[in-house]
């Protein structure tokens, strides 16, 4: 399989803010964690986190060699619709004022309460609750990076150039967060999330259109064009679901 | 675990309405294409356009709710 480079930078970008998003709501609980109950049980967590997901990594990665290529870039391509579609959907409500932007810094406090709510009625127990609580948020985020990684790159051979933009988003997160020890409130999230879910929407039409045997115009380049399609769609659709709320007002 | 299998669950489908649509379209497109595989673009139109139409109608829809 060879790595065509119409695809290599949007993968690695696509991975790289993906990731961002990812790790910085990760960020935010496992401080919300080492302020209330210390880094001890917030990194047993992390650690776990990270070694359940290096073990599923290992035992899955192989398995993707073995199946055909066509069936996966099929089940890829859909699983990415649903997931980029998803993010997309909900950008778009947030942008149009619909639902709330998500904001790390209430995030935060609602975590560091909860936590310290949990700590006035129960102190012993505390120190495993702290422990589970980074471990599910390290595993859950990290295991959508994981999704994301091998959905850009198991269908052309790229999964290191995804990966190196993941891993350069976590390790970027995971630095700031250390220095600042707060959370990456100004990170403007909705904006990467819109840009991701287009990007990943896009991917996966194409994916599930190679998958069906599709012959796209002008081959791997009919995924810019494609992107560009979700991008004026979902700004329509922005723009749409904001009038009858801006009538009300008026 | 249960809670872990439903935020899994979660990552893909928010809005069953949404997730629903786009199955159809990706089973409409595959139908085409099994039916017209010397015409595979129809099943790539269909596939596009679908799921557009299907984000635009999902993301207006909640709004107007």
């Amino acid at each position: 399989m060879t790595v065509n480079f119409a695809f290599v930078w949007p993968a690695i970008a696509a991975a790289f803010l993906a990731s961002l998003v990812e790790a910085v709501e990760a960020l935010t609980i496992v401080l919300a964690v080492a302020i209330v109950r210390g880094w001890r049980p917030a990194g047993l967590g992390v650690a776990a986190g990270l070694i359940v997901l290096a073990l599923i990594v290992v035992a899955l990665g192989p398995l993707l060699d073995h199946v055909p290529l066509h069936l996966l870039q099929l089940v890829i391509g859909v699983l990415l619709l649903l997931f980029g579609m998803r993010w997309l959907r909900k950008a778009i409500l947030r942008a149009a004022g619909i639902i709330p932007l998500h904001d790390e810094a209430t995030a935060f406090a609602n975590e560091t309460a909860e936590l310290r709510e949990q700590a006035r009625r129960n102190d012993a127990r505390l120190d495993w609750i702290a422990t589970l609580t980074t471990f599910k948020a390290v595993l859950l985020e990290g295991l959508e990076v994981v999704f994301i990684v091998i959905a850009l790159g198991s269908g052309r051979g790229m999964l290191l150039p995804a990966s190196i933009g993941a891993l350069a988003a976590c390790l970027a997160v995971a630095a700031v967060g250390l220095i600042v020890h707060r959370p990456l409130a100004r990170v403007p999230e909705n904006t990467l999330k819109f840009s991701v879910g287009v990007m990943l929407s896009a991917f996966g039409v194409f994916w599930t259109g190679e998958g069906l045997g599709v012959a796209w115009p002008g081959a791997d380049l009919a995924i810019v064009a494609i992107a560009a399609m979700f991008l004026v769609v979902s700004g329509a659709a922005i723009v749409l679901a904001r009038r009858p709320q801006t009538r009300a007002l008026s | 675990m249960m809670i872990l299998l439903r935020e899994l669950a979660g990552l893909f489908v928010d809005d069953g309405a949404l997730a629903l649509a786009i199955l159809a379209v990706v089973g409409l497109s595959g139908t085409a294409a099994m039916l017209m595989p010397e015409v595979s673009l129809a099943a790539g139109a269909i596939l596009l356009f679908g799921c557009l139409a299907a984000l635009f109608s999902s993301a207006a829809c909640t709004g107007r709710r």
